[in-house]
């Protein structure tokens, strides 16, 4: 095999076939002697969740993950997010010529260690060979199972008097990624993982979440504005409460960003009754990725759809959604 | 206008300075300031723009004071 | 004072109606962020002066940074405020889009470093700001003569406050005091702002850029309401004199010249131009002094002189927003529209 990904990777002949055992094989898994079939047939359940999502990130390995990872992440996430236990995971590459295949392998061996510890299994594959400067793109679609009966969190189900749970820390991936791209050398690092031990805990335990969603591009403020919306709630948080490492906080002072619309790719916000708040933050605490787990804020009557932020100095700000992009800026 | 923060000086390169904002390293330009490391400095757009003086602001107390028995 | 005294007073404010200006877009955006409007007395307004300099940068500027990125062999270098500005023909965003060689930086030291390492690239740094920010541009203008470096120009569009300030008061600014701007502060000195004060009878407060410096800063403007006098509440960094050592770089390679703030017309001797005998090291800044193609409607010049409230103008909010800007004040994350849109909405 080449070190290069060349035009011929795409060819669909033996070259074709070369990359995929030597890579994908190698990583996911492949026996030789089964036959290859056009479609994966799996077992399903009362209910599926399905998703996908695109994976364009550069660099395509950065301080605490890779491109790999957050390709399982972020659909494994979405898929909890839904109250559905990830199941089945399919991996579309899109390679540009001259891509590292050390990388590649790197990428695919971080999909596969990330799939095992989500506890999804990649069934199924593409690969396709373009032109360009070395760039991979990656597409994944998740099938989750829902069992028959299930109650399932939903944007629109935060009520009144409930309270709001942050995972962890905000802005770790965001900050990590933009200082690699614009050579700061940075202690955060991506939060990039799957919830998967987190949600389960939860659902274990019996926590109703009325609402859960995934905090990633947008930020929490994004992520609780649209939840207010569908809610047709009032949702108040307290700046003070909101978990932010002090890396994270000076990255952002020195770039003119706010933690509170950074992205993360390993967060979750989840809204539950009152009286389980503080069973449901230490289930959260108690889990993989969730050690700084904090209640943030609660669900008021008041104007529907707004999003409202006590300032640690005692002013009140009216959140909205993120406006354009998180750009650096210098005034 | 002017974002611009206040880090501690870690190390001296050349005619830069790597300055440190709880874990973020950025190389800052000296040019307008002598500096040593240990130093708190105010750093815009990659470049030192002061030094941050560590004495607290005494003659503030007595502006506060004085505006409060003038003002109505 | 306790500052829950400084809250109190704040809160209960009764005396007369106060319009305080801030002129410094980290101050519009610490405001926001801290929440500091609901904390005042609706007696004591806040308004947003032209102190975001991406914001006031004129059409033609922006036009010509995406000609010259688009320019074959040449490369822009900008900081990322600027990617989104609209010119007359679209924004440098859409330039790179389209194919255009558009580069984002932290630092404009970081163009040198570029310059070094592609000699085959014009690089050219878009050379945006105020007091604080040209000194850095004069260390890079020495570094390139030091270097001999023939493939990197500076385009400039730079601006100095106390011109701006004397030319909305001129104009009929409904002010009774200024939060001044605490980072250009620390270069020109806090004394730059004396005979703004004195002239105009009003005070002046340097303030740094937590909420609670905030706060004592606008206490401090209630208090002194009608003295002529400038107080440095930001003397950590800011000195009478500020620092000599930037200003007299500044002075050795730029020199003052008219310059257009959108939204607010030329204002003579307001800019600062690369001196004319480093006109090799020049992209073209002089006389990009046309603001054509916003909208007519745009009330952004009533805006910035404190005589409209952002809601008032019939574009805001309807064709005007932060995805959509028609003017200055809607385009940065720190112009008086945008704030005021992403805050205080509905």
């Amino acid at each position: 095999m080449t070190d290069k990904i060349l035009m011929v990777h795409g060819s669909g002949g033996e070259a074709t076939g070369e990359l995929i055992r030597e890579v994908f094989g190698r990583a996911f898994g492949y026996d030789p002697s089964a036959p290859l079939e056009d479609a994966a047939v799996v077992e399903g359940a009362a209910g599926l969740a399905v998703t996908t999502d695109s994976f364009v990130v550069t660099p395509l390995i950065f301080a605490g993950g890779d491109i790999g990872r957050l390709s399982v992440c972020g659909t494994v996430n979405d898929l909890l997010m839904r109250g559905a236990r990830p199941a089945y995971l399919t991996a579309g590459f899109i390679l540009e010529e001259g891509l590292s295949v050390e990388v590649l392998s790197q990428v695919a061996a971080s999909m596969a260690e990330t799939a095992r510890e989500a506890g999804i299994r990649i069934v199924t594959g593409d690969t396709k060979v373009v032109e360009g400067r070395g760039g991979l793109y990656i597409n994944t679609a998740g099938i989750g199972l829902i069992d028959a009966g299930e109650a399932l969190p939903s944007a629109a189900g935060a009520r009144e008097g409930d309270v709001i749970i942050v995972s962890g820390t905000l802005g770790d991936h965001h900050a990590a990624i933009l200082g690699e791209r614009l050579g700061i050398r940075t202690a955060s690092r991506s939060d990039n993982a799957p919830l998967t031990d987190m949600v389960g805990r939860l659902k274990a335990a019996g926590i109703a979440c009325h609402a859960l969603r995934d905090i990633t591009r947008g930020g929490l403020a994004t992520v609780l504005k649209e939840l207010a919306e569908a809610s047709a709630k009032t949702f108040v948080i307290r700046e003070e409460a909101v978990p932010v490492t002090p890396a994270v906080r000076d990255f952002c002072g020195l770039m003119g960003l706010d933690p509170l619309y950074m992205g993360n790719e390993g967060k979750l916000a989840a809204v539950v009754a009152a009286e389980e708040a503080d069973r449901a933050l230490a289930l959260i605490r108690a889990s993989r990725y969730g050690q700084d787990a904090a209640i943030i804020g609660e669900v008021r009557g008041g104007e529907p759809g707004t999003l409202l932020l006590t300032t640690a100095i005692g002013g009140l700000r009216r959140l909205d959604i993120l406006q354009g992009e998180g750009l650096p800026r210098i005034c | 206008m002017c974002v611009a923060m206040p880090g501690r000086v870690i190390r001296l390169e050349g005619r830069d300075a790597v300055v440190d904002f709880s874990g973020n390293e950025v190389r800052a330009r000296c040019g307008l300031v002598t500096v040593v490391p240990g130093d708190r400095v105010l750093v815009h757009a990659g470049c030192i723009l002061q030094k941050v003086s560590e004495e607290e602001a005494d003659g503030m107390a007595a502006l506060f004071e004085e505006l409060a028995e003038d003002g109505t | 004072m306790t500052e829950d005294a400084v809250r109190e007073y704040l809160a209960r404010y009764d005396g007369p109606e106060l319009r305080l200006m801030e002129v410094c877009g980290s101050h519009t955006a610490a405001i926001a962020k801290n929440g500091i409007s609901d904390m005042l007395s609706p007696r004591i307004r806040l308004i947003s002066g032209p102190g975001c300099p991406v914001c006031v940068t004129p059409t033609a500027y922006i036009d010509r940074l995406i000609s010259l990125a688009e320019t074959p062999g040449c490369a822009v270098v900008t900081f990322g405020d600027l990617l989104r500005v609209p010119g007359g023909r679209g924004t440098l965003q859409e330039a790179s889009g389209r194919g255009g060689d558009v580069r984002m930086v932290y630092s404009p030291f970081d163009a040198l470093v570029m310059a070094e390492k592609e000699p085959s690239v014009t690089f050219i740094m878009a050379a945006v700001g105020f007091e604080t920010t040209t000194p850095l541009y004069a260390l890079m203008m020495e570094d390139i003569l030091e270097k001999k470096l023939t493939n990197l120009k500076l385009l400039t569009a730079l601006k100095t406050m106390p011109a701006v300030i004397e030319h909305l008061l001129e104009n009929g600014a409904a002010v009774d005091g200024f939060l001044a701007p605490g980072h250009v502060a620390v270069v020109t000195g806090s004394g730059i702002f004396r005979p703004l004060a004195e002239k105009w009878q009003m005070p002046f407060a340097v303030a740094g850029f937590d909420g609670m410096s905030l706060l004592r800063a606008i206490y401090v403007l209630a208090r002194a309401r009608g003295r002529g006098e400038v107080f440095n509440l930001y003397p950590q960094v800011v000195t009478e004199e500020g620092s000599t050592v930037a200003q007299a770089l500044t002075a050795r390679y730029f020199e003052p010249g008219p310059a257009l703030w959108r939204g607010l017309g030329v204002v003579p001797a307001s800019g600062r131009l690369l001196k004319a005998e480093l006109a090799a090291y020049d992209a073209g800044s002089d006389g990009l002094n046309d603001d054509s193609g916003t909208n007519e409607a745009c009330c952004c010049g009533s805006v910035l002189a404190g005589r409209m409230s952002p809601p008032d103008c019939p574009l805001f909010g309807r064709v005007c927003t932060p995805l959509t800007p028609q003017g200055a004040c809607m385009v940065s994350a720190e112009g008086s529209c945008h704030t005021y849109y992403s805050y205080h909405r509905r």
